[in-house]
C-alpha cells in the first residue's frame, strides 16, 4: 500500500498539469468565443487555400 | 463575384457556402429555372447592397494608433463590427478576406458580437480599402471605438474561468480522497493512510477555499464595511467555519474535515456567477457596438476639397459637409444650403424643421433634404447632446442600489444562523460541553446557504437568456427584479411618443377622396425628396406607373406639379393646389375655397394634428391626404394590458401638446396623463418626482437623462445611442408590445427566485435541526448538500419566464 506515497503525490501533479494547460487555454483567449467555432467546423477545407491565389 | 473568391476552372461561381447550399438544394429539387428567371429580371441585380463610401477616415495616422496597434514591424491589427452578420456562410465570406483583399494576413470573425479581427501588412493595404473590400461583400463596417471596457470584461471573465478551473480541479480531487475515506469509515482503514488523505485534502481545500473562495470572503467584507445585506455574507460565514473546523479537526486528527463539500461548494457557486455574468455581458456588448453604427467620421470641407476624418480630428470654425440622410457630427451654423432638419431623436418633433443659411442646427440631428455645409460653433461635450449626456451620467450615478431579494433574504439568514449558532453552543454546553463547539461548526456548515448562492444566479441566467433569444436585452439580474416591483407597489410607465409609440417618420394616415390616383401621385412624389413626398411615395398599391412616366414641372416647398399619364397633377398645400400659384403666400387668404367634402376633411385631419396634402386633376381637387405620424399597431393594446397589469400610463411627448393630446385620445388616456412640449429637463423632472418605481420608455436624446433617472429604463428598437447608454433595457425589436413581454417575464423570473428560495431554504431548515440536534453526520451532511444544490438547479433551468420568439431583426 506504501505506493500510495508515490501515486497521490502523482495525481496532484497531474491535475496541475491539466490545470496550467486550461489556464494557458484560457490566456490565449481560446474561451472567448465559444460560439463562431461551432460554425467554423462546416466549412470544408479546399485546396487551394494552400497554395497562394493565383 | 470578388475576383479572389473565383475557383479557376469551376463553371459555377459561388460568394459563399450559404448560396451554394441553396444552389445544391434548388438543382436537386430540379428547380433551375430559378437562376433564368432571376436572370432575366434586371431589378434585382445586387443582393449585397454596398455603401460605397471611402471610409478614408480610418487611415488617419492618430486613429490607427489608437484603435489598430502593431502587432509586429509592419503589421496591424484592429476589431472592426460588421452589420449584417447572420450565419456560418458569413463566417465562411468574412474570412476569406486575404483572399479578396490583398495584404490582409488574417481574418476571424466572432459572429456573435460581429466582430472581425483583421490583421494587414501596412505597406500593401490600408484599412480604408479593406473596409471597402468589406463594404463590396455587404457588411458595412465600423470602426470599433469603445474597446477599453470590452477588453476589460474580457479580463474578468478570464479571471473568473481561471478561478473556475482551479476550484474545479481542487473539488474533484478533494472528493476522490473524500470518497476513500468515507469507505475508510464503514470498511476500516490504516491511520497512517487516512491521516495522509486528510492532510492531503486539507492542502488542496485550503488552496482552493484561499485562492478562488478570496472572492466570497472579500465580497463579506466589503458588506460587512457598508453594513449592508449580502449573499457573500452568509456564505463566507459557513466556508469559514467549515475551514476553520477542517483545520483544526486534520491537525489534532479528530472529527470531519468538511472540505469535500467546501471545495464543491465554491466550485458550484463561482459556476453560477460566471454564466449568470456571461449572459449579462452578451447583453452589456450588443449594446456597447450599437454605439458603433454612430457616425464616426465627417466629411471636412477644405476649400472646394472634401475629406473624410475621424469625429475627433474636428476643431471649431471648421467647415463640415453634411450629406441627406446623415447627421451632424458636431453643433454649428448653416454655411450654405437650404434642406430640412430631423430632430426627432432630440426634441422629439415629428416633424421636420426647414433649415436655411445663418441657422443653428444640433449634434445628431439628421440632415434630410439636401446637402449642408454648417460651421462647427460646439464640439463634443459642449454640444447639446454633449451636455444631455453629462446631465445622465449624474442622474445614473446618483440612482440608488437595489438591495436584491436574495441579498435581503441573506441578511435574515446571517442573524438566524448566528442566533441558531449561539443557541446550539450554549445549549449543548449544558448537555455535553465536549461536543457543543463541533455541534455548533457542523451547524454552520450544513445551513452554509448554498442553494440560496445558487438560485438567483442560476435563474437570472435562464431569464436572461431566454429574453435575448426573443431580442430584448437586459444589462443585469437587479433590472429585472425592479421590473418585477411593479408587481405589488404598481408604479408609473412613462412612454415616449416620437418613435416609441409612432413609428418613426412620416407616413400617410388618412387618405379621402379618389384613391385611383394613389399610383400616380405616388410616382410624381417619388422625385421628390421632401420627407412628406416620401411618406406619400409609399403608398402606391401596384406600381403601375413607373417613375420615369412622370414629369415633374414644379417644385417648392408648399407643394409639387407635374404630367403623369397625360393629366396634370398638382400635390400639396391647400392654397398652392387651390390656387396653383404658391409664390405668393401672402394672398393665400383669397384663394377659391375647396369642394365642401375637402375642408371637412382637411377640418377633421387638423384636429388630429395631420398635415393636408391636396390633390387637384387637372384642375380639379380629387383627394386630400393626411400626412403624420402614424401609432405602431400594438400601441393600444399595450397601453390596455399595462393597465390591466397594474400600472399608471403615462406619455411625456417634447412634440407640440395638441398633437401629443390627439394621439392620447386615440389610446383612450385621459388627457391629463398626456404632456407635451417638454424639454428634456422637464421630462427628467416628471420622472424623479413620480413615485417608485417608474419606468421610462424612450428612443431619443431627449429621454436619455429621463432613462437613467428611472427605477427602469428601457430603450426601443432604432433609438439613439445616447438613450442606449442611459437605459437598462434594450429591446431588439420594434413595436411597444415587447414590454408587455418583458414586464411578464420578469415577474414569472421573480417568482422562480421565490421558489428556488423556499426549497433552499427548507433544505437549510432540515439540516440545522439536525445538526442542532448532534443527529447530523457526515454523510448525511454530505447528501443534503448536493441535493438541495441540484433541486434548486432543476427548478431554475426549467423555469419558462420568456417566451421564445426566436424572431431575430
Amino acid at each position: 500500500m506504501s505506493v500510495i506515497y508515490i501515486l497521490l503525490p502523482l495525481a496532484v501533479i497531474l491535475a496541475s498539469v491539466a490545470l496550467w494547460a486550461f489556464v494557458r487555454a484560457v490566456k490565449a483567449g481560446q474561451f472567448d468565443d465559444l460560439d463562431t467555432p461551432a460554425h467554423r467546423i462546416l466549412h470544408d477545407d479546399e485546396e487551394d487555400t494552400k497554395r497562394p491565389p493565383q | 463575384m470578388p475576383s479572389g473568391l473565383v475557383v479557376t476552372g469551376a463553371e459555377l461561381q459561388f460568394c459563399c457556402a450559404g448560396c451554394r447550399a441553396v444552389y445544391e438544394a434548388i438543382n436537386a429539387h430540379g428547380l433551375e429555372r430559378y437562376y433564368r428567371l432571376q436572370q432575366g429580371d434586371p431589378g434585382k441585380p445586387s443582393p449585397a447592397s454596398p455603401t460605397g463610401r471611402a471610409y478614408a477616415e480610418l487611415d488617419d495616422r492618430e486613429f490607427l494608433d489608437a484603435h489598430a496597434p502593431l502587432i509586429a514591424p509592419g503589421l496591424r491589427c484592429t476589431e472592426l463590427y460588421l452589420e449584417g452578420i447572420h450565419c456560418s456562410a458569413c463566417v465562411w465570406l468574412v474570412e476569406k478576406l486575404p483572399r479578396v483583399a490583398p495584404g490582409v494576413i488574417e481574418s476571424r470573425l466572432d459572429m456573435r458580437r460581429a466582430l472581425v479581427k483583421v490583421i494587414w501588412e501596412e505597406d500593401k493595404s490600408n484599412l480604408s480599402s479593406i473596409a471597402r473590400t468589406l463594404d463590396s461583400l455587404g457588411y458595412t463596417p465600423h470602426a470599433d471605438r469603445d474597446s477599453s471596457s470590452r477588453a476589460r470584461r474580457q479580463r474578468e471573465d478570464r479571471n473568473l474561468l481561471v478561478r473556475i478551473a482551479i476550484a474545479g480541479a481542487g473539488a474533484g480531487n478533494v472528493m476522490l480522497l473524500a470518497f476513500a475515506l468515507y469507505g475508510g469509515s464503514f470498511h476500516g482503514m490504516e491511520h497512517e493512510y487516512s491521516s495522509l488523505f486528510r492532510w492531503m485534502s486539507m492542502a488542496i481545500g485550503l488552496t482552493v477555499l484561499l485562492w478562488p473562495g478570496s472572492l466570497f470572503f472579500r465580497g463579506a467584507w466589503a458588506a460587512l464595511r457598508t453594513r449592508t445585506a449580502h449573499l457573500d455574507l452568509p456564505i463566507a460565514i459557513g466556508l469559514g467555519a467549515g475551514t476553520i473546523a477542517g483545520t483544526v479537526n486534520t491537525l489534532l486528527d479528530r472529527g470531519e474535515i468538511y472540505f469535500d463539500s467546501l471545495t464543491s461548494l465554491v466550485f458550484l457557486l463561482l459556476v453560477g456567477r460566471y454564466i449568470q455574468r456571461r449572459l449579462e455581458r452578451r447583453a452589456a456588448d450588443a449594446v456597447e457596438l450599437l454605439f458603433s453604427l454612430t457616425p464616426s467620421f465627417a466629411r471636412l470641407r477644405e476649400g472646394h476639397e472634401c475629406r473624410e476624418v475621424p469625429i475627433e480630428a474636428l476643431k471649431l470654425e471648421q467647415i463640415v459637409e453634411v450629406r441627406p440622410g446623415e447627421s451632424f457630427p458636431a453643433d454649428g451654423d448653416v454655411f450654405e444650403g437650404e434642406s430640412s432638419v430631423d430632430l426627432s431623436l432630440l426634441t422629439g418633433e415629428s416633424r421636420p424643421v426647414p433649415t436655411s443659411a445663418g441657422e443653428k442646427i444640433f449634434a445628431g440631428a439628421v440632415n434630410v433634404d439636401r446637402m449642408l455645409l454648417t460651421r462647427i460653433t460646439a464640439l463634443g461635450k459642449d454640444t447639446r447632446v454633449g451636455k444631455l449626456l453629462t446631465l445622465m451620467e449624474e442622474c445614473a450615478q446618483r440612482k440608488a442600489p437595489i438591495v436584491r431579494l436574495a441579498d435581503r433574504m441573506a441578511g435574515y439568514f446571517t442573524i438566524g444562523a448566528i442566533a441558531l449558532f449561539v443557541a446550539t453552543l450554549v445549549g449543548w454546553h449544558f448537555v455535553d460541553p465536549r461536543r457543543a463547539v463541533d455541534n455548533a461548526l457542523s451547524l454552520l456548515i450544513v445551513t452554509c446557504p448554498c442553494g440560496l448562492g445558487l438560485a438567483t444566479p442560476f435563474a437570472v441566467a435562464v431569464a436572461l437568456g431566454r429574453a435575448a433569444r426573443s431580442s430584448i436585452l437586459v444589462k443585469g439580474g437587479d433590472v429585472l427584479e425592479r421590473l418585477a416591483a411593479s408587481n405589488r407597489a404598481g408604479g408609473t410607465v412613462f412612454l415616449d411618443k416620437t418613435g416609441t409609440l409612432t413609428e418613426p417618420g412620416l407616413a400617410v394616415v388618412q387618405w379621402h377622396g379618389d384613391e385611383t390616383i394613389r399610383d400616380q401621385v405616388a410616382a410624381l412624389e417619388a422625385q421628390v425628396s421632401h420627407p412628406i413626398a416620401r411618406a406619400i411615395a409609399e403608398v402606391a398599391a401596384r406600381r403601375t406607373v413607373e417613375a420615369t412616366q412622370a414629369v415633374l414641372s414644379k417644385s417648392s416647398p408648399q407643394g409639387i406639379a407635374g404630367q403623369v399619364e397625360g393629366k396634370h397633377f398638382n400635390i400639396g398645400s391647400e392654397s398652392f393646389v387651390l390656387q396653383g400659384a404658391p409664390d405668393d403666400s401672402s394672398t393665400s387668404s383669397s384663394h377659391p375655397a375647396g369642394p365642401d367634402w375637402a375642408i371637412a376633411a382637411r377640418r377633421d385631419m387638423t384636429s388630429q394634428c395631420l398635415t393636408p396634402v391636396w390633390v387637384s386633376v387637372n384642375g380639379i381637387v380629387t383627394a386630400v391626404i393626411g400626412v403624420g405620424s402614424r401609432l405602431r399597431d400594438d400601441a393600444t393594446k399595450t397601453i390596455q394590458s399595462l393597465k390591466e397589469m397594474g400600472l399608471k400610463v403615462q406619455i411625456l411627448s417634447g412634440d407640440d401638446p395638441d398633437t401629443v393630446a390627439s394621439l392620447g385620445r386615440q389610446l383612450g388616456m385621459a388627457s391629463a396623463d398626456c404632456h407635451g412640449g417638454l424639454s428634456p429637463e422637464s421630462k427628467l423632472r416628471i420622472v424623479q418626482a413620480a413615485a417608485t418605481p417608474a419606468f421610462m420608455v424612450g428612443d431619443g436624446v431627449n429621454d436619455a437623462a429621463a432613462l437613467s433617472a428611472a427605477s427602469v429604463g428601457i430603450a426601443v428598437h432604432g433609438g439613439a445611442e445616447a438613450s442606449l447608454a442611459a437605459a437598462d433595457v434594450y429591446m431588439g425589436r420594434p413595436g411597444v408590445g415587447v414590454l408587455v413581454e418583458l414586464l411578464e417575464g420578469s415577474r414569472r423570473t421573480l417568482r422562480v427566485i421565490r421558489r428556488c428560495l423556499r426549497v433552499s431554504l427548507g433544505y437549510n431548515l432540515v439540516a440545522a435541526a439536525l445538526a442542532t440536534t448532534g443527529v447530523i453526520n457526515p454523510l448525511i451532511a454530505a447528501i443534503l448538500m448536493p441535493l438541495a444544490s441540484f433541486t434548486v438547479l432543476g427548478i431554475a433551468l426549467g423555469s419558462r419566464t420568456f417566451p421564445v420568439t426566436r424572431s431575430r431583426s
